[in-house]
């Protein structure tokens, strides 16, 4: 496909989110980014690195804090006809049928109602729902469902779609017929539409759909590198260059970046009390580290690992897992490769007290917070601090959702290692009297 | 006919209320403080009108049974137009609360006060208010009795719309932003759509409530003022003035047959029809259902109808508001941390909240202070105590009875198919038509009125205990049922340890309610008469029911502010509590 004009620029865009305590969060930082007409580009990143933030900056539900959007060379302020969008949740509206959600996108533009019906209805019919048209999205499966957000996002006639991980709430096969069915109208021209724009974790995905891949790194969400993908469409998921293209994300996503601050806890954004911890259970990492163990002797290829343990969003899942194993240095990570250390191969082989107690000895030594909230229970006569205390510390380094789940994860994480203990309705931490 | 039982869920107001601080707060005071004050201002100006009043016969009721069904008839009007009233004020006030925080600070807690207000309290007022505006015309009277129905249905109506308003799911909508639609597109094709459920819930469940005012505020008297307008109301005046144990039973039928008429043309199909708002993914299992909705879904004719009204709706849509209402789609702008026109608009605002605050306290301790002796108060406060104490162990009784009533019910489908209905029928049953039959036993055996009086107070609220304990026990999940039987939990610790807890949210919200409708009929149910034999319990309502009958109406704000203050006290601290503890406890959101 031939390379065309400018579509959308995002031009030095930054945006904070305003933190409790005065002080800003910056959650993108300086993003630069054109989407050209003719092209599919994946926004490719872990959960949380601003990539579903700058997908609404896009499309005008969000105003960014610093930055110019312009869209066909007009400025970007809002909300607009050109623009379709398709929700992870679908986001249909449940008392709305078929025909009524797809028709809802009509429904500002003031057509006659004749012209609204046919319109919707040869959206419903192009992306294959024709006969439910009077059904309610309860009734539709997932993949029906956001079949209806495809058609309600199209019926606009847009010139740029906007997907926000569109097939993750999906199970594979549904996931993998809907991207097919989606490429296959692209590729037709079926459609009004000059460029899609979609956000995704998993990076077969991404692989698969995209003529342009964004390498979304965290804290702050920026771009760290630009992918072209030359394959011509379809792709085949086993082909040589398919794969050996995905090991090389997988590596470029593993790798720690140059001109970063070492921050002594590897792919963790944050650092000390400002560590962001993924809401990983113990029983997963227990699971990934004993399967290391047993099946592939203390080392394995990441991308094969997720093969095997496959499941849709397996990808990221696993990168999420193996760097918490990293965090807690059970595990070392590097160029798409997973190793064991030998702590981590102790833990593997232990029984629950030794595996508890190593646990402990790593939770205290490697995660900040959690030697925070023991050192201050232990000075403390009764050894009961509320939890709220904590969150408030952490609140300071981090947005609020970030801060709950950094919350969560070392209350979790504490009660498995016996490091304290939490009461639920006094919402207190303490420490167990033995 | 298509009697099949609606289970119902913890009414969304209860939540709305126990979500917030437990404690009353500051706003709690002002908001106390602002109404009581506006109490005694219309107070003020009553007392001044009601010298002037001339009794009011301008159609004398009739005990002929040819006149029942036209009075049946005016009843049922009067609800409908309260209930008009209601929606209207729900859809401005609600939304007003829920899109000006500011606005919210105070309306909130105004609405959770006045919930707590003795609704026939206001009846007191409103009367004599009302004539006052329409002097010797039946209008005046006729818009007091609406008025009082209307305090009745209105609040929790509100609070559940509030509640819906802030809860709708932020994909929703920046779907609706994202696809254009401007706030008021906005409003009606997300934001009403979603209050749906809770807000039809909430409705049915006042009207439930407020048959049973309608007929208290149809037949009143105020001092020298003696009211009665055509209505069931009424008639039962008139049949307890004359002794008249036939006409008694004449109404009860009449307000049955009414009342089940209402529930299968009325109730049902609506609620039917609601359940299509519910946000569910799944189909939901206990499906209402409705002959009606079905006969009115299945009629060709009515598409011919509907037309019209749904281009109507459309043209509603696409309305074009003049600029300045800045109905532009709503945009995430990233808060503005100075912003020093907000902050001065801020104290301005709370400056005026604060003067508004003094010049209440000032009227209200004119009003009582000059002509209420600390006396008085004392004893007004044990009268108070006497009536909770009363309140409070009528509803555990009531309970003793009905949890283990309604969770035999509860684990037997087939009953409850026919229970639930039947006891939701008694619980919108206006039980004060009933008062005069146990009347005429505590005359007949000279009976201690302070003992036997008390349980006409819980006639028609028990009720609530009874269908929410069905619903908890029908929503119990199977597999935990299952459980308790493979581990041969003994019986007492199946009531202890799986049923009890299980059913525990449904109980506290079931008993909640029947509470807050006890201390209401306290007013009717302490002082009763039969012919010209009053029997008289010790206790807040006889001495506001009492006040009002003597047109003394310091003494009535004195009342109604005290058993308010009970009411709020008891709701905030008791179940306030039990409700965190269920939530906690039991992991119902």
């Amino acid at each position: 496909m031939e390379k065309n004009n400018a579509l959308v620029e995002v031009k030095d865009l930054h945006h904070y989110y305003t933190k409790g305590s005065g002080g800003d969060f910056l959650v993108l930082e300086n993003i630069n980014l054109t989407l050209y007409e003719n092209e599919i580009v994946c926004l490719l990143g872990r959960s949380g690195s601003g990539k579903s933030t700058l997908l609404r900056c896009i499309s005008g539900l969000l105003q960014p804090t610093e930055g110019a959007i312009t869209m066909q060379d007009k400025p970007l302020d809002g909300p607009r006809d050109g623009i379709g969008l398709v929700f992870q949740s679908f986001a249909l509206f449940p008392w709305l049928n078929v025909l009524e959600n797809v028709e809802l996108g009509l429904k500002t533009q003031r057509l006659k109602e004749d012209e609204r019906r046919q319109r919707a209805l040869k959206a419903i019919d192009m992306i294959g729902l024709d006969g439910n048209e009077s059904a309610y999205p309860r009734e539709l499966s997932g993949g029906m469902q956001q079949r209806v957000g495809v058609a309600r996002a199209l019926v606009i006639r847009p010139l740029l779609l906007l997907m926000d991980e569109p097939f993750s709430a999906l199970d594979v096969l549904t996931a993998e017929v809907l991207r097919t069915d989606l490429l296959d109208l692209w590729i037709e021209g079926q459609m009004t539409l000059k460029s899609i724009l979609l956000v995704t974790h998993n990076i077969e995905e991404a692989v698969l759909m995209a003529d342009r891949i964004l390498l979304f790194g965290s804290n702050p969400g920026r771009i760290i590198s630009e992918i072209k993908v030359t394959m011509p469409q379809p792709r085949n998921r086993l082909a040589p260059d398919f794969r050996s293209l995905v090991d090389s994300i997988y590596e470029k996503m593993t790798t720690r970046e140059p001109n970063r601050p070492l921050s002594g806890d590897g792919l963790f954004p944050g650092v000390g009390m400002g560590m962001v911890l993924q809401h990983i259970s113990t029983n997963i990492l227990q699971g990934l580290l004993e399967t290391l163990a047993t099946n592939y002797n203390g080392q394995a290829d990441l991308p094969k690992l997720v093969e095997t343990l496959g499941t849709n969003d397996g990808e990221i899942e696993i990168l999420k897992i193996a760097e918490t194993l990293q965090l807690l240095r059970f595990c070392e990570v590097s160029g798409g490769d997973i190793r064991l250390t030998p702590k981590g191969q102790a833990f593997a082989v232990g029984d629950i007290d030794e595996r508890k107690t190593l646990f402990r000895d790593h939770l205290k030594t490697y995660v900040p917070l959690a030697m925070h909230i023991k050192m201050v229970l232990d000075a403390r006569h009764d050894h009961t601090a509320p939890m709220s205390r904590f969150l408030d510390e952490v609140e300071d380094f981090m947005p609020k959702e970030a801060a709950a789940q950094t919350m969560d994860t070392v209350i979790a994480w504490a009660r498995y290692a016996e490091l304290f203990a939490y009461n639920e309705e006094t919402k207190e931490c303490y420490l167990e009297q033995v | 006919m298509g009697l099949v039982s609606y289970i119902p869920r913890p009414s969304k107001i209860s939540v709305a209320l126990y979500q917030r601080k437990l404690l009353p707060n500051v706003y709690d005071f002002i908001a106390l403080v602002i109404i009581m004050s506006i109490l005694a201002l219309i107070g003020i100006g009553a007392e001044g009108m009601h010298q002037t009043l001339i009794k009011l016969q301008a159609s004398p009721i009739e005990l002929s049974i040819s006149n029942l069904p036209r009075y049946a008839l005016y009843t049922t009007l009067r609800m409908f137009a309260a209930i008009l009233a209601s929606l209207i004020f729900t859809f401005i006030v609600a939304t007003l609360a829920a899109k000006n925080q500011r606005a919210g600070s105070i309306i909130i807690p105004i609405l959770d006060i006045l919930q707590s207000v003795p609704v026939l309290g206001f009846l007191t007022f409103t009367v004599p208010l009302c004539m006052g505006l329409y002097p010797g015309n039946e209008i005046g009277v006729e818009m007091a009795a609406i008025f009082a129905v209307f305090t009745a249905q209105a609040w929790n109506m509100a609070f559940s719309f509030y509640q819906s308003l802030r809860t709708v799911p932020q994909n929703l909508k920046d779907a609706s932003t994202g696809f254009c639609l401007n706030k008021w597109q906005t409003f009606w094709c997300l934001e009403v759509p979603f209050a749906i459920p809770g807000l039809v819930w909430n409705t049915m469940m006042s009207m439930s409530g407020s048959w049973f005012f309608i007929v208290a505020a149809e037949a009143i008297s105020i001092g020298n003022t003696q009211i009665s307008l055509p209505g069931i109301g009424s008639w039962l005046g008139l049949a307890i003035a004359n002794k008249d144990l036939a006409a008694v039973c004449w109404a009860a039928l009449t307000m049955g047959i009414v009342i089940l008429i209402y529930d299968q043309i009325i109730f049902r199909p609506i609620v039917a029809w609601a359940d299509k708002f519910s946000m569910g993914q799944t189909a939901s299992q206990q499906q209402p259902k409705s002959w009606v909705y079905d006969v009115i879904k299945n009629t060709k004719s009515l598409a011919l109808i509907m037309q019209p009204l749904r281009s109507l709706f459309d043209a509603i849509l696409c309305f074009k508001w003049p600029n300045i209402f800045n109905i532009k789609a709503e945009l995430i702008i990233p808060q503005q941390n100075n912003n020093r026109l907000d902050r001065i608009f801020n104290i301005v605002w709370f400056l005026s909240l604060l003067a508004i605050t003094a010049i209440a306290i000032i009227v209200l301790f004119n009003y009582l202070y000059l002509t209420i002796s600390l006396k008085e108060l004392t004893w007004v406060f044990i009268l108070g105590g006497i009536t909770s104490l009363r309140v409070f162990v009528l509803v555990l009784l009531a309970s003793l009875i009905w949890v283990p009533i309604g969770v035999w019910v509860g684990l037997r489908p087939r009953v409850v198919a026919w229970v639930q209905p039947v006891a939701q029928f008694l619980a919108a049953f206006p039980a004060n038509i009933l008062f005069p039959i146990f009347v005429v036993g505590i005359v007949q055996y000279k009976l201690n009125p302070d003992i036997w009086l008390s349980p006409l107070m819980i006639l028609g609220t028990q009720w609530y205990i009874f269908f929410n304990v069905i619903a908890g026990v029908t929503v119990f999940p199977n597999d935990l049922k299952e459980a308790a039987s493979i581990y041969r939990v003994s019986s007492w610790e199946w009531w202890r340890s799986v049923m009890l807890p299980g059913i525990f949210p449904y109980y506290i919200t079931g008993a909640l309610t029947a509470t807050g409708g006890s201390w209401n009929a306290s007013i009717v149910a302490e002082v009763v008469s039969w012919g010209t034999t009053h029997i008289e319990a010790h206790g807040l309502g006889a001495y506001i029911a009492d006040a009002t009958t003597a047109g003394d109406f310091h003494k009535v704000v004195l009342g109604v502010a005290v058993m308010s203050i009970f009411v709020i006290f008891f709701n905030k601290i008791f179940w306030g509590r039990l409700y965190a503890y269920a939530a906690q406890h039991t992991g119902i959101d």
